[in-house]
């Protein structure tokens, strides 16, 4: 997550969350993930079940960090600008998971979601892969554009009369 | 019991714009209602058809209600109860819904 001040649409404090979605060990907490899981993706995504090492395929957050961080940025009065992850098999666009959990009853509609894709291996760090942006409200993706600057005082998104600081 | 509820931002408005704000019950169900009580529509966004949401995350003490009964959870006196929306995802098999 990339968190930033509230009545401001800026992300500034990058937030790397741990990818709770793997194996504990414990048969008990596994599966309390995987039901967890069934109840979050439905029936249908079962197939999955199995898959509890899923890092490359499904992400959750761990819910003691989830808790702290929100705790932090309450207090920081900040809300979650951007909520990132990568796909690694297909492109850059939300998948109907990501659609039907964004679109929660409880879920805030100014989120940026971006999504990167690592699918292409010939090129598997930097140079060409997919970077995109997206609003998910009520179901509805609308993609915005994204604009990469060195630092924030080139980009459009508001004052910069100030260098940012690292 | 007395609780506090920590309201995502999104529900605030039911809240009048509060982040945080205090309820009674002796479990999940209850403080719902309580919360309902006062702050009329809450209810609707975090239950459906009796269940939790499924997209709605409630903890009591830091503990997901889900895996220690749902609405039925237990809430002991100055508990405090966090609601914020479920966030997961991932690129699931083309094909899937």
């Amino acid at each position: 997550m990339i968190a930033g001040a509230e009545g401001d649409e800026r992300p500034e404090r990058f937030i790397r969350m741990l990818n709770a979605a793997k194996p504990s060990g414990d048969d008990a907490a596994d599966a309390q993930e995987r039901a967890a899981r069934s109840v979050l993706l439905g029936d249908a995504h079962a197939e999955y079940q199995g898959e509890l090492r899923s890092s490359t395929t499904y992400y959750t957050f761990d819910t003691k960090q989830r808790l702290r961080v929100q705790r932090e940025m309450d207090s920081r009065d900040e809300w979650p600008v951007v909520i990132y992850h990568s796909h690694t098999r297909s492109p850059a666009y939300p998948s109907q998971v990501d659609i039907d959990l964004a679109s929660g009853p409880a879920s805030d509609p100014r989120i940026h979601y971006v999504i990167v894709s690592t699918r292409d291996e010939a090129s598997p760090t930097v140079g060409e892969y997919e970077f995109r942006s997206f609003r998910i409200v009520n179901g509805v993706v609308t993609e915005e554009d994204v604009e990469v600057v060195e630092s924030y005082m080139f980009s459009h998104t508001g004052a910069d009369d100030v260098p940012d600081r690292a | 019991m007395a609780v506090t509820v920590s309201i995502p931002t999104i529900l605030r408005t039911h809240t009048g714009g509060e982040k945080s704000v205090e309820a009674k019950g002796s479990t999940v169900a209850e403080v719902i209602d309580d919360l309902e009580s006062r702050h009329s529509g809450i209810a609707a966004r975090l239950v459906k058809d009796g269940n939790l949401h499924r997209f709605v995350n409630i903890y009591v003490d830091d503990e997901d209600v889900r895996f220690a009964g749902g609405l039925d959870a237990p809430v002991g006196e100055n508990s405090t109860v966090t609601i914020l929306p479920a966030v997961a995802g991932g690129a699931v098999a083309a094909g899937m819904r």
